[in-house]
């Protein structure tokens, strides 16, 4: 049997994953995240007056610090699973992987453990994130004047 | 490649499993269980040598041996540098082995303890294998405390350890033949999906097996295939009726899908893997119904996927192998 015939085969026998379904999920939580976030910036510039731009920057700040906190108390994994991309792609997400590999490596060391892996699974996003906030900012100056 | 062996008995057997396992189907049949990942140790990694130890001293006083009276202790596990029995064998002072094929260790160790048996000076050896979930989710995933979602095809990593020891005395189990596995790869790059890229292994050690035995699918009591999980189960059955056109009915089974509760244990997706999957049903289950004569002979094909996150990250398929250890009851 070729490989060709071998994975015609295959893909009868494996399921497919319920994407509507994960993908409901997802939007309901992510949604919910977002209400949180929204929440919090009407909070903060209600009561604290706060302009918006410094309001959102703060709500990230908090977003990122319970996402963290939740992630080393060891019960966020377990929200990430059912929640799926409700909880990876927001800015939860991302303080969750940074989290969960400090976690990881923390018994080998600050330098050669948590120093060496901290960027393990975020390390891309900072990196093409740097990168296309030059490339556009370069477009921005040069066509619309900054 | 099938290899004959005259008086080489499996004389005892310890198992230890981890907390998923205990709640599975086989989970009062173990020798001891652990309530949590880290067995009171700092590391994941070191609580699975923790477990080897702990599992290799049940072995010992279960069949009233000393250390000493083992000749050569072979090990395997899935960690780089096969860390977990290495570090555990450092503390057993005496010769050691280490196996290395990933999921199909166990059978890899019980044929090269059978052909070192039948040296005069080698009276006994002690076969371990293990494996940790949170282990080698970090060896071959992600962070542990990252669980990103699973697709339904992946299988989840048994934690726990399962040792045996063999020897010319005569025993009840007898080890009467292996067939050393051939290294097969049919493009397979999904790292999720291992049962795909074992079936075509397993199904050719199988056939193999039966060649070079001389011997069919119902000359077997069962057959027990090691950690294809329920869809890798299907698609060896499919594979090996067309290919080789062999029936794979009922005498076949996985232990994957067994070891597990999976319709309690939906975490586990497709069921069971890793080198202790195929070791813990085999030394609880398996032995108990061939001491009882339920079973008379069994063939065991452990399958291992010889996949490297390195090479996958190089977009090379996963590579897989099978060797398979046929088991008689001495009459």
């Amino acid at each position: 049997m070729n490989n060709e015939r071998y994975k015609k085969l295959v893909k009868k026998i494996i399921p497919k994953e319920d994407r509507l379904k994960n993908g409901i999920i997802a939007f309901l939580t992510g949604g919910f995240i977002g209400i949180i976030g929204q929440i919090i910036i009407t909070i903060l510039t209600l009561f604290f007056n706060l302009k918006f731009k410094d309001a959102s920057a703060i709500m990230i700040v908090i977003l990122i610090f319970f996402a963290s906190l939740f992630t080393a108390s060891g019960f966020f994994d377990t929200l990430v699973c059912k929640a799926k991309a409700g909880l990876i792609v927001p800015i939860t997400g991302f303080a969750h992987a940074m989290t969960s590999s400090m976690l990881e490596y923390k018994k080998e060391g600050l330098i050669t453990g948590i120093g060496a892996n901290a960027f393990k699974l975020t390390g891309s996003v900072i990196l093409y994130g740097v990168v296309a906030a030059y490339f556009f900012g370069a477009i921005r100056y040069v066509f619309f004047g900054g | 490649m099938t290899i004959k062996f005259d008086n080489v008995y499996l004389n005892e057997v310890s198992t230890s499993a981890g907390l998923d396992e205990k709640e599975g189907l086989l989970g009062k049949l173990y020798d001891k269980t652990y309530d949590n990942y880290y067995n009171s140790c700092k590391t994941f990694e070191q609580a699975e040598i923790k477990i080897i130890k702990d599992n290799i001293k049940i072995l010992l006083s279960k069949s009233k041996k000393k250390i000493e009276d083992i000749s050569v202790i072979l090990g395997a596990d899935l960690l780089n540098q096969i860390t977990a029995s290495s570090y555990a064998s450092a503390s057993l002072n005496r010769p050691f082995l280490g196996v290395y094929s990933a999921c199909a260790s166990l059978c890899e160790e019980l044929m090269i303890a059978s052909s070192l048996l039948q040296n005069n000076n080698i009276n006994s050896c002690l076969c371990m294998v293990s494996s940790h979930n949170a282990t080698a989710e970090r060896q071959f995933r992600n962070p542990t405390e990252y669980g990103c979602p699973k697709p339904k095809r992946a299988t989840f990593t048994v934690t726990g350890s399962a040792s045996a020891i063999l020897s010319k005395e005569k025993g009840k189990i007898k080890i009467t033949s292996a067939t050393i596995g051939t290294t097969t790869d049919m493009g397979i790059t999904d790292v999720y999906d291992m049962g795909t890229v074992m079936a075509p292994s397993a199904a050719r050690t199988i056939n193999d097996h039966l060649k070079d035995t001389n011997q069919t699918i119902s000359d077997y009591d069962l057959i027990l295939t090691g950690d294809l999980g329920i869809y890798g189960k299907e698609t060896l059955k499919k594979f090996m009726k067309e290919v080789y056109n062999t029936k794979l009915d009922y005498n076949y089974e996985d232990s994957a899908c067994i070891i597990y509760d999976i319709k309690k244990q939906k975490k586990v997706n497709a069921g069971g893997s890793g080198p202790a999957c195929l070791a813990l049903v085999t030394y609880t289950d398996v032995l108990n119904k061939m001491k009882k004569g339920q079973l008379k002979k069994v063939l065991l094909v452990a399958t291992g996927a010889l996949m490297s996150p390195t090479m996958n990250n190089q977009k090379l398929s996963i590579p897989s192998i099978s060797h398979a250890v046929s088991l008689e009851v001495e009459l």
